[in-house]
């Protein structure tokens, strides 16, 4: 599909918080939270799309939490309200979100791995599910997505130079360790095994997205593959959502 | 009206466009964008005797307008393919073709002669060119006696139309197209990946888990036009063109060089659509120019 950016929003942080909507005018498709789509950027001098999380879908809209770190992402920056990229998506398998009503769950994001767990977390408490967020960070994060997470549920923010909020890894924070019926993470390998080791040890079932270098994101290419309990699986297709239990970390 | 159709001697296809095998899944992967009926082709993934977990994780890595990858020939194996895939596919209005990988002749020939088991099944791709395993073809695909022996002993165990893919990784493709003609190829198709490298100097690493890989995307595509348009005049047997075309004038520049087909591959992974609408640019470049058969271009070069 073709989306017009309606609005890019330049965070303080250097983030890019995109939004946008069908250059057509048709509606949204449906989309899971966890889900990614790829984004061809077509002004960058990359072949490839690049696989990104989707941050918040409406009927209308869908946004991107952008951190500019290669070349395609960089390019980005450059991109203006009323330009349009183009769009394959919504691909692969999201988060679980089938809890029962009064069940515990909690949401690690470290860095922008923090961008999918904000429409997750919309979904979750719609379903009356209690949901917690820890937004692990270097350093301090953007106060708009701190505002934006307050509006549906708790947030706790860790750092790693203590300018904002607990001084310390995700793991170390003291909300981490309550009891919980569920913990769902996003963010850096080393944090996401950390988490799935701590969670394991407790009994806590949970999932993680990974973010494995893709090419198609279609599951055709076989480039993206995990080890996991199956052999190898694409993470396009079979993830980027998986459960603890199966990968072979 | 635009006759885009083309023949690789026996075999009839509506359109000269294919997809590479190993870009394409099974054909189905793609089946939400476009409508495989549309197709000239399909190449299914490189197919096994037994099943095949390829290589470790990273695989692929993007470098100037291309792509190195070092899958490795992941697949599910032989009966895999004839037990789940083979019914969703098999009624294709498009050609499906297997691509038939091997590490030893009798393990190539064992899959074909399965493969020829299936009826429907018009042709297979023989892969002696894959760069990314131990003996995953590329050891028979560099030699002409190589190639030569391969083809030959599929030959007679494979009654319908082969193609042989050929390694651009060799000191004349020339040579070793005519070495699978004399054996028996009734067409070949070239380039398969050009070996490559890339590494991490920040981490001071090799990009790719088996530190080096095949090369495909638009950076390949002047070498593969150059030795399609060379096989294309030393052989008397079909040339199935690719190797990094992204669009109809790329897809035009192998048939003037001499391809009677081609197959789109690293274009799939940008745009899933590409196929269909390379297919729609050769129309409109032949209406644009006067030109009522497609094939009529064909090596005018």
């Amino acid at each position: 599909m073709i989306l017009r950016l309606e609005r890019v929003e330049h965070l303080p942080s250097g983030w890019l918080w995109l939004i946008l909507s069908q250059a057509d005018g048709s509606l949204m498709p449906m989309m899971n939270p966890g889900q990614f789509v790829e984004v061809g950027v077509d002004r960058s001098e990359v072949l490839l799309n690049r696989p990104i999380s989707i941050y918040n879908r409406t009927d209308r809209t869908l946004e991107l939490l952008v951190a500019p770190i290669g070349r395609a992402t960089k390019a980005l920056r450059d991109y203006e309200a009323g330009d349009t990229l183009r769009v394959i998506g919504p691909l692969g398998q999201g988060f679980r979100s089938d809890f029962a009503p009064g069940s515990k769950v909690l949401l690690v994001g470290g860095g922008v791995g923090i961008a999918p767990l904000y429409y997750q977390a919309c979904e979750l408490v719609k379903k009356g599910v209690e949901t917690e967020v820890i937004f692990g960070m270097r350093t301090a994060p953007d106060q708009a997505i701190i505002d934006r997470f307050a509006e549906v549920c708790d947030i706790k923010v860790c750092t790693d130079d203590g300018s904002a909020g607990f001084h310390g890894l995700v793991t170390a924070h003291p909300d981490f360790g309550k009891a919980k019926d569920y913990i769902q993470v996003c963010g850096p390998k080393p944090m996401m095994k950390a988490c799935l080791k701590d969670a394991v040890s407790r009994g806590t079932e949970g999932e993680v997205s990974l973010e494995n270098m893709m090419a198609c994101g279609l599951g055709a290419c076989l480039c993206c593959v995990e080890k996991t309990v199956k052999g190898n699986v694409c993470v396009c297709k079979e993830g980027p959502v998986f459960k603890f239990d199966q990968l072979t970390w | 009206m635009v006759d885009l159709s083309t023949k690789l001697k026996d075999l009839e296809l509506q359109n000269p466009v294919l997809t590479a095998s190993g870009t394409f899944g099974f054909g189905t992967e793609y089946s939400d964008f476009i409508d495989l009926d549309s197709l000239g082709g399909f190449v299914v993934k490189g197919t096994t005797l037994e099943a095949r977990q390829g290589n470790d994780y990273p695989r692929m890595a993007e470098t100037p307008m291309g792509m190195l990858n070092c899958v490795g020939l992941q697949n599910g194996g032989v009966e895999h393919f004839i037990e789940d895939i083979w019914p969703s596919i098999k009624d294709c209005k498009s050609v499906p073709v297997v691509n038939v990988s091997g590490a030893r002749i009798e393990d190539y020939v064992a899959c074909s002669e399965r493969l020829a088991e299936l009826e429907g099944l018009k042709a297979i791709e023989l892969n002696i060119s894959c760069p990314n395993v131990k003996q995953g073809g590329m050891a028979f695909g560099t030699t002409c006696s190589g190639a030569h022996d391969v083809v030959s002993a599929v030959r007679n165990v494979w009654p319908r139309h082969l193609i042989v893919k050929l390694s651009p990784n060799v000191t004349s493709i020339v040579e070793i197209a005519k070495s699978v003609e004399d054996a028996g190829a009734d067409s070949v198709s070239l380039i398969n990946t050009l070996l490559g490298m890339a590494i991490d100097v920040e981490r001071r690493r090799p990009m790719l888990s088996t530190i080096t890989g095949g090369l495909s995307g638009p950076a390949v595509k002047p070498v593969a036009v150059r030795m399609v348009w060379q096989v294309a005049h030393a052989v008397g047997i079909p040339v199935v063109g690719l190797g990094g075309i992204m669009n109809a004038n790329d897809a035009l520049e192998f048939i003037m060089a001499g391809a009677s087909a081609i197959e789109v591959g690293t274009a799939n992974f940008i745009n899933p659509r590409v196929t269909i609408e390379i297919i729609e640019g050769l129309k409109a470049y032949c209406e644009r120019h006067g030109v009522t058969r497609l094939m009529d271009l064909r090596g005018i070069i």
